[in-house]
Parts: structure tokens; sequence; C-alpha cells
């Protein structure tokens, strides 16, 4: 099928294939227990851009948590490349550079320069020396177009350029996969189109497998190999998606019959969500 | 990097606003000479029926003028034993406000970060913040050998508080995504504490240490009132401003008493602007909005 990431220029990708299986998260387990996650099975390819669609407040962000491993699962297991991160036995992932998380607000360090945040993580690890990182940062910034904002610090740039230097960020680690929670949540319509297609101009040259948190639907057939429609809380699969549109995409798409098909195909089922998590929400209101 | 321009607007209105404020004062504290005249004397009956004196206007016509302090500035100027108040109350100040932080931040980050410390230390803490610095001098002026060592830890548990909270609530307000993304980028718990929770709390150890420098002063003019300001020969020489005023006061030298209350305005902005400075210069990123 054309939407695979094996079709992509440069050769498939061999790393950074997610597994989740029977993945079941309970807050609270002693008292009122609250059920997040509920037997939650997702299969994500090495290299593929894999969407969650759901309402707020469904349960996706604490599957980001139990990869990235800030957060503990309940059941289940979740593996990256075959090797188990965490599990019924072992609830807790450890954090590690190979599953870098872009967060729904933003989390550039506010007292470093654009270029100390991006050449941040090769210094942590050891791998780079600080004036190897910040060579390595500056190229890296210099491919994805953020030229003469190395030395000003996050709070002078706006949103959308900290957005991308946070992806760049993620990206000097090298990981296999990017935690995506809702990174476009609070940028404007327009800045939200440049930004999605700079990051499929990062994604076309990394390949590095994507999971992306959000609760646009367009967002989520425009950039995705495979969307995944998330129930309502508790949070599990309704339906994934295949979007069979071959990358690279640009913003052509958008007009596209098909993707307008596949918006039809799917609006219903998230819509449907939306209203129970917004019923439910009145509830506990 | 923005800077704002220079505003010589807003300078020419303060100057404008200060200078009104002279020759208001100077206008009412020459009161019992205007007073008098015949147009006056509806005026001085109300004053008079208010229980105020009648012969000058109430709290202002007590004091000296401006014009009478400069000329008392003028005579202090030349006395050693002025720049000596200067010196001692500065020392007294730069000692307990140093201290207090190189007691008071390492404290609070401990508070913040170990919940063991936290769980020993804040009791006894929140124990002993209630208790007024000023409160400590008698007891302080006992179980120090010196004077000067019982004024200058009085002046340090005035800032020493301040400091210790701003130190705990800023290290505790970090959001938790910056420890999140530290950690996933690899760093150790090391890495953790220097990379993030010690540049994450500057902003409210430069905004403690302000507050603390203000309260510094307070305490330590009123601790060199109570003490006598650890002066053995008397006269001007050698007590702190504090005593300085307070020694006016005594001798009946009003002019010389405002003139110290200024000196120690002077000395307390001097203060807060040199480390308004340098709290800017470590927290470089908070220039930009």
């Amino acid at each position: 099928m054309s939407g695979q990431p094996g079709k992509l220029p440069g050769g498939a990708p061999t790393r950074g294939a997610i597994r989740i299986e029977d993945v079941v998260k309970i807050y609270d387990p002693g008292g009122a227990s609250v059920m997040a996650v509920d037997h939650c099975n997702l299969d994500i390819a090495a290299g593929e851009i894999c969407m969650i669609v759901g309402p707020s407040g469904c349960g996706k962000t604490t599957l980001l948590n139990a990869i990235a491993g800030f957060h503990e699962i309940t059941s289940g297991r979740i593996t990256l490349d075959g090797e188990v991160l965490c599990s019924t036995e072992r609830p807790k992932s450890t954090p590690g550079s190979d599953r870098v998380v872009v967060f729904q607000n933003g989390a550039l360090f506010p007292w470093k320069t654009n270029l100390d945040n991006v050449a941040f993580g090769p210094i942590m690890q050891g791998k780079l020396s600080k004036a190897e990182a910040r060579e390595k940062a500056l190229s890296m910034m210099a491919d994805a177009g953020l030229n003469g904002v190395e030395h000003n610090f996050p709070g002078e740039v706006s949103s959308g350029v900290r957005r991308r230097i946070e992806i760049v960020r993620a990206l000097m680690n090298d990981p296999k996969v990017l935690l995506l929670d809702e990174p476009y949540r609070a940028l404007d319509s327009l800045t939200k189109s440049v930004m999605h297609e700079a990051l499929l101009e990062i994604y076309y040259k990394n390949k590095v497998t994507i999971f992306f948190i959000t609760h646009d639907l367009e967002e989520a057939i425009f950039l995705g190999h495979k969307v995944a429609i998330m129930t309502s809380r508790p949070c599990k699969p309704k339906k994934i998606l295949t979007v069979d549109i071959p990358h690279p995409r640009d913003y052509g798409v958008l007009t596209s019959k098909r993707f307008r098909e596949l918006i039809e195909e799917t609006n219903e089922a998230v819509h449907e969500e939306a209203v129970k998590a917004f019923q439910s929400g009145e509830k506990e209101g | 990097m923005a800077r704002r321009k220079f505003d010589s607007k807003a300078l020419a209105k303060g100057l404008f606003s200060i200078l009104v404020f002279l020759v208001l004062w100077e206008i009412g504290s020459r009161s019992k000479t205007w007073i008098t005249a015949e147009a006056f004397s509806g005026f001085r009956e109300a004053l008079g029926a208010l229980g105020f004196n009648k012969n000058y206007l109430p709290w202002v016509g007590a004091i000296p003028a401006p014009s009478e302090v400069v000329v008392a500035w003028g005579k202090v100027i030349v006395d050693p034993g002025y720049w000596q108040s200067w010196w001692m109350s500065g020392a007294r100040v730069g000692g307990g406000f140093f201290a207090a932080m190189l007691v008071g931040i390492p404290f609070g980050l401990a508070l913040a970060v170990s919940r063991t410390a936290h769980g020993i230390g804040f009791p006894v803490f929140e124990l002993l913040r209630p208790i007024p610095p000023l409160a400590w001098v008698p007891a302080s002026i006992i179980f120090w050998p010196t004077q000067e060592l019982s004024i200058a830890f009085v002046t340090f548990l005035g800032a020493f508080y301040t400091i210790v909270i701003n130190v705990v609530g800023g290290a505790r307000s970090i959001d938790v995504r910056y420890f999140q993304a530290a950690q996933s980028m690899g760093s150790s718990k090391a890495d953790i504490f220097r990379r993030v929770i010690l540049p994450g709390t500057l902003p409210s150890i430069v905004v403690g240490s302000a507050v603390g420098m203000g309260i510094t002063w307070e305490v330590v003019v009123a601790a060199e009132m109570i003490s006598g300001g650890g002066s053995q020969s008397g006269g001007t020489s050698g007590g702190g401003l504090g005593f300085f005023i307070w020694n006016s006061y005594v001798g009946g030298s009003y002019e010389q008493i405002v003139v110290g209350m200024i000196s120690i305005g002077i000395a307390g902005f001097i203060s807060s602007e040199l480390l308004r400075h340098f709290g800017k210069y470590i927290t470089p990123w908070l220039r930009l909005r």
C-alpha cells in the first residue's frame, strides 16, 4: 500500500516498532478506582506516523506517559523493537533518550538559549562534548530552517518556532520514537499548517516512528500513516484507520477527494466519542 | 536583545514630583512663620478646636524643613563618625544578608528536594518563623559573645526566613514537564538538580533576596536603636545609622534625625538597585518580557 512507510525515500526504517498489548491503567486502584485505559492493543510499525485521536481527557496521554516511562501501567505490556518497556511485572519503564517527548505546552528550558536547549540531550548522555553538541545542534537547526534564533531564549521566539525547536531538540537524541502530546494545540490554524509541513519535512529526513496525540481529525489524517480513534474514558482504539494517501504529502492533500472521504468515514466515530466524553464530563461536574 | 529606551519624559515627571514634594514640605515645615498671619486666624481656630497646636501645621510643622536638613547634612558630611555609621550598618546588613544567603539557599533547596530534610527541618523552621527578628534582640545579646555578632544575627534572621520560603516555593513550582523532559533526554539526578532545579529556582532566589534585603535594613536600624549600636564612645560615632538617628533624637538635633532617615533610605535604595542589577544579570532569560 502506498501509505506504508516502506515506500518512503531513503529505504525502509528498521527501528522504532511499538507494540501495545492489553494495557490497562487504573488510577488509584485502592480507592475510587478510575479506569483510564482499558485493554488497549495497538501496533505501530517502525518509522510509522501513528496518530492517536480522542476527546480531551480520554486517557491518550496516559498511554504516552506509559511509553515514556513517566507513569506506571496497571497491567499489560508495551514493547519497543521487541524489548519490553513495561509490563504487569515491571509496571514503569525507565525514561530514556530512545523515546523523547514533545510536550503539550512545550518544555524548552526557559533559562537556556535555543541552541543550548537543542544541544542538551547528547551532552547529558555523554555522547558528545559540549562543543560537538553545539556544532551538531547548529547544523540541525539550520536544516530545519531555524536560522537566526540560536542565541535567543525560548521566551523571545514565537510559539510556533518554539515547537519546531523542541522537535529538533528531541531528534538530537537520535530517538527511535518521537512522542508528541498535542504539540500544536495552542497554535492558530495558519501556524499549525506551517508546522505540519515542517514536521513532515523533518520526518522525511529522519523517518523516526511518531506517536502523535491530537484531538484534531484533519491533522491526524493529514499527517498519519495510521489513525487510531480512541474511545472516551476508558481509552482503547475504537477504530484504526490506515490512511492510503501516499507520502510525501503536502497541503494539496487537504482538498483532495480521498482526504475528504477519509474524514467523512471517521468523523462520526470521533463525534460519538466526543459526545460521550462531554456527557460524562457533565455528570462528573 | 530588546532594551527599554531611556525615557526622558518619565524622568522629567519623576523629578517634578520630587520637587513638588520638597516645596510642600518646606512650606509646611515653615508654617510657624506664616500661620500667624491674619488671613489664617480662622484656620488656627479650627486647628485648636481639633486638638492640635495652633502655632504650626500638624505633623509637618513639627519637623525640620528640607533646607535646614541640607544645612545639617553639610555639617555632618565632613564628620567621619557619620560615614562610620554608614559603614557599620552596611557591614551588618551585608554580613547578615550574605550569611542568610549562604545558609538559606542550600537549606531551602534541601527542604524542596528531600522529603527527609523537609520532614525534619520544616516543622522547626515553621515554629521559629513567626517570631519577629526583633524579638530575638535580647536573647541574641545573651548568647552571642559580642554585641556586633548579636546585631548581625538579628539581621541574618530578617533575611533568612524570606530567602528560605522563596527558595522552597520556587523550587516546588518548577513545572514537572521540565523534569520529565530532562529525564527523557538522559539526565541523571545530579544533572537535574544542577540544570533544572537550580536555574528554575534562581528567579525566586532573586526575589527572595530583594525582599530579604529590605527586611535586613528595617531590622538593623531597630536593632541598633535598641542595643545602643555597639557604641562604646557615644556621640554620633560608631553606632550605625540606626544609632545615629536615636542619638540625634536624644541629643535634640531634629535635623540630624531626618538626615539619618534619608541616609537609610539611600542606603536601602543603593543595595536593592545593586541586587536588582545582579539579579537581572544572572537571570538573563527574564529580561525579555
